[in-house]
């Protein structure tokens, strides 16, 4: 894997909840066009360093959150930054699809509109072209207009991703959006995130490790709240630096 | 290092090690004994060898199964996916060496019918050195050990040297007279087997070098001088 250019640079976060450390002095650079994998035990603060990267932690009370996070070299945390532009270069699928209980055209047409988009013929465009990268527009483009809540678990998370592919971002974030599906559905999603990372910059956090291994470029290794290890997943996997990741990904859970 | 939270897993890797062990002390036992045969000029002792080379066969399939069942219920990694890695192609390098020392015997059952060409002097010693490497190179993947390792793939130039002289010494009787021919040519097989066994050794210390450093040293011109 060539050298990518660098996405999103993150430089000695720290994140507490009142007392609680949820992270501590984390530095990552996480590459264009790359799938960069956050593997760890429950509580290690992957799913809270993914959430800092499109400020979703913000809205929680008494958080603090320190350090320096840049998308494309620009601080994200500055105060004239505004979170929803940001979120809309960054976007997130969740470990639960969440479709809105709305016809499966108008949840992927949802952020295009809030966006201001009104023009019917810009808005299929791009609402098919959203589900063909999504790898959904086979299965329901005879049924637009149907409830997006009667597909199935793995079509509504698949949903999930079109919908944050039509306000076109640059990253998306996924916490573990497999875990809830067969494994039918976690190989088309795995398969999709592999297309997707032509075009996009993609993080994803799974308690699967062998769905880490076989989706991400780079793995990321997290314990209590710091970065233990981070490198090109092939090397993760056969041989890691770190004793304390090498425990983990062989099964030695102390 | 902190046990596998999966006993059974851990159980199972444990048994992949001992079965390792156990067919390279059988492997390392075929040598001695098909040596012995051959200086002792002892036919049953070199047909027991023949016989016994079934049973190094049969434990190649175990652990081949074995390894195969790991990969495939334990989707392993790290140390682990280097240990069972290893594990298959180590055994693989111990089969030929079984059938080497069986090659060994055969060649023995052979030279017994005939009178003696010669006392054999660095036969034997390259046995002792290639029943070394093999020693050592099993030591060295049981205790995780690079730096053993890597001292016997330095052996192996011994072993070579032996069968350049042995070749040469050969010659000299062949070209002196016609009628050592068949059993001269039966001791420089003897050889060459011999000369094969250390580059099995040497490739089982190669990859007992991977599985404790994650790196290959395999086909380089030249050893690293450390690791």
């Amino acid at each position: 894997m060539t050298e990518a250019p660098i996405k999103i640079t993150v430089r000695s976060l720290g994140v507490r909840y009142g007392s609680t450390v949820a992270l501590e002095d984390v530095s990552l650079d996480v590459p264009t066009n790359r799938v960069t994998a956050l593997i760890g035990p429950s509580g290690c603060g992957k799913s809270t360093f993914l959430r800092c990267l499109n400020r979703m932690n913000d809205t929680i009370p008494g958080v603090r959150i320190t350090g320096d996070v840049r998308l494309d070299g620009e601080p994200l945390y500055a105060a004239d930054v505004d979170p929803v532009a940001l979120r809309r270069r960054v976007g997130m699928v969740f470990q639960k699809s969440n479709p809105f209980p709305k016809s499966i055209f108008d949840n992927v047409a949802f952020g295009p509109r809030v966006h201001g988009l009104r023009d019917r013929v810009r808005l299929h465009e791009l609402v098919e072209r959203s589900l063909r990268q999504a790898a959904l527009w086979d299965e329901v483009a005879d049924r637009l207009d149907r409830p997006a809540l009667d597909l199935s678990g793995g079509q509504q998370q698949r949903l999930c991703i079109a919908r944050a592919l039509a306000v076109e971002p640059e990253v998306i974030l996924m916490d573990e959006p497999a875990s809830a599906l067969d494994p039918i559905a976690t190989a088309k999603i795995e398969e999709l995130i592999h297309e997707l990372k032509m075009r996009y910059t993609i993080v994803i956090v799974t308690h699967n490790m062998q769905q880490a291994a076989r989706v991400s470029d780079v793995t990321a290794y997290f314990y209590l709240g710091r970065l233990i290890e981070c490198g090109p997943t092939e090397r993760l996997f056969t041989n890691p630096d770190r004793p304390e990741t090498e425990d983990y990904i062989t099964g030695r859970f102390g | 290092m902190p046990q596998h939270t999966d006993r059974a897993y851990e159980q199972a890797l444990d048994q992949l090690r001992t079965s390792v062990l156990e067919m390279g002390g059988l492997v390392e036992d075929q040598i001695a004994q098909a040596v012995r045969a051959l200086v002792d000029r002892d036919p049953a002792l070199a047909q027991a060898v023949v016989t016994r080379d079934h049973t190094v066969n049969r434990l190649d399939v175990e652990i081949d199964d074995l390894c195969i069942k790991l990969l495939a219920l334990h989707q392993p990694a790290g140390r682990d996916l280097r240990l069972i890695t290893t594990a298959l192609k180590i055994t693989t390098d111990l089969e030929r060496i079984g059938d080497l020392a069986a090659h060994v015997a055969e060649r023995t059952l052979e030279l017994a019918a005939e009178p003696a060409l010669k006392p054999y002097i660095d036969i034997p010693r390259m046995a002792d050195l290639t029943r070394d490497m093999l020693h050592q190179s099993l030591d060295a993947f049981v205790r995780e050990d690079s730096d053993l390792a890597l001292k016997v793939c330095a052996a192996d130039d011994g072993v070579d040297k032996l069968h350049e002289q042995v070749f040469r010494e050969l010659l000299s009787y062949m070209v002196e007279d016609p009628h050592t021919i068949s059993r001269a040519m039966r001791l420089l097989f003897v050889s060459k087997a011999l000369e094969r066994i250390g580059d099995h050794a040497t490739n089982i210390a190669e990859m007992v070098i991977f599985m404790a450093k994650g790196r290959s040293i395999r086909h380089l011109d030249r050893l690293p001088r450390e690791l």
